[in-house]
């Protein structure tokens, strides 16, 4: 079993990461600010204007330790492909998968019912929590996304599905800001709006879905998975169909979950957050910054994952997941079963 | 991972001596944190600390010099204090820089 090492985020600006050692060493305006022994680190995660020596990313690449680079803002640009790993005969299963419109349909239900299942576990669980006259419309939301679940078995197309997830996440996202118990005034949510983000939860939302993506990625390749292969997700060149399939389920777990607990615990404030000009709103420095060391910080948490009956940290569960569908695209498992939070 | 504690003492007499201490350190620091001029803290795994074992071994003079291989007792932060200049960062909290 993989363990869980760390990834090392490095958003100073003109920061230049170099090896020395085995270790990374981190320059800034040439004066060392880290040296960190490789072996603790199973990734690099660099925002903007960072620079990385060519010896560097080859090591890291030969060590199956991706780089990804984000915009100084976090949006994805490139990340290295390290050498595939993984079984070809799995590949290859999963290919056939794909073309076949039935098995496609089955993965793509489950996937779109863990989702649905999570997104009712946390409106129920913020209900609880919210403030008396917000409960009863959290708890109708969290009703009529159990009501879609229903409806999933009877959905023929791939299409159908998707359509029933968009009714989901339209009751799930309306009531969204009634999570929220603090600075209610600032955070506000029109609609769910991707680039450029219209408002402050877009753009954490846009923020922590982009990291988690990257880890969904990360997870398939160590499996051996093609994350650009997916069921749920239309094909589309340089999409990683798989990837964010992967992620649908835990979008409400790990993303949304620590949108709310940052905004409730006053964590993220309106200070953390610049808008412009034209409506768009983006994330400060130490906002992001914030928001990475929680995320991080998560995914050391354990949680128990009701199928393996075993207590494992946040981080891994991408991993767990990619293997699971693995096994079911080999055969070994009837179907793929999403992970259920609790 | 284990949590480690390597001292070294490498006669320096000699150019040679000189060399080895170097090149100790050198496999030090690939593993781990300087916390001190001849002390390092290292965690690692099971395997990790056999190749570290192998690498340090070679590299020394066992006439000449001395290296000592602690195990530290777990949780670090219990059972080590340090005081004064410290330099030492945990690798297994979120690394953000």
């Amino acid at each position: 079993m993989r363990t869980l090492l760390n990834t090392l985020y490095v958003q100073t600006q003109k920061s230049y990461l170099h090896l020395e050692n085995d270790n990374v060493r981190v320059d800034v305006e040439g004066e060392r600010k880290a040296m960190l022994p490789l072996h603790h680190l199973d990734g690099i995660v660099v925002f903007g204007n960072v620079l990385l020596s060519p010896f560097l990313i080859q090591k890291l690449a030969r060590a199956h330790k991706p780089v990804t680079w984000l915009t100084e803002w976090g949006q994805f640009t490139a990340r290295t492909e390290t050498p595939v790993s993984g079984n070809v005969l799995l590949r290859v299963a999963q290919h056939a998968c794909t073309c076949d419109p039935g098995r496609t349909l089955a993965v793509a239900r489950y996937v779109a019912a863990g989702k649905l299942q999570n997104q009712k576990t946390t409106l129920l669980r913020s209900a609880r929590e919210a403030a008396e006259e917000d409960a009863p419309t959290l708890r109708q939301a969290a009703r009529d996304i159990n009501a879609q679940v229903g409806v999933l078995p009877l959905a023929e197309t791939v299409d159908e599905v998707r359509g029933i997830e968009g009714t989901a996440a339209r009751s799930y996202f309306e009531v969204f800001s009634l999570m929220l118990r603090a600075n209610r005034d600032f955070f506000w949510l029109g609609e769910r709006t991707r680039r450029p983000a219209r408002d402050p939860i877009n753009a954490v939302l846009n923020y922590v879905y982009t990291l988690l993506a990257g880890e969904c990625a990360s997870a398939c390749q160590t499996v051996g998975l093609d994350p650009q292969i997916g069921f749920l997700h239309a094909l589309r060149p340089g999409r990683q169909s798989l990837a964010l399939d992967l992620m649908e389920e835990l979008r409400p777990v790990i993303a949304d979950r620590a949108v709310l607990t940052l905004i409730n615990r006053q964590q993220l404030t309106p200070r953390d957050f610049t808008l412009h000009e034209g409506r768009t709103v983006t994330l400060t420095e130490d906002g992001r910054r914030t928001i990475l060391r929680h995320l991080q910080e998560r995914k050391g948490e354990e949680v128990f994952h009701s199928l393996t009956g075993r207590k494992t940290p946040l981080g891994l569960i991408p991993h767990v997941q990619a293997r699971l569908l693995a096994q079911h695209l080999r055969g070994d498992r009837p179907h793929y079963p999403p992970y259920l939070h609790r | 991972m284990i949590d480690l504690l390597i001292t070294y003492d490498v006669s320096t007499d000699t150019s040679a001596g000189r060399r080895r201490l170097r090149r100790v350190a050198k496999v030090c620091v690939a593993h781990g944190q300087r916390v001190q001029h001849s002390v390092f803290e290292i965690s690692v795994t099971e395997v990790q600390l056999l190749a570290l074992r192998e690498r340090l071994l070679s590299e020394m003079d066992p006439t000449e010099d001395s290296i000592r291989i602690y195990r530290l007792r777990q949780p670090r932060e219990r059972f080590v204090e340090a005081f004064g200049r410290d330099g030492y960062r945990d690798l297994g909290a979120p690394l953000i820089l």
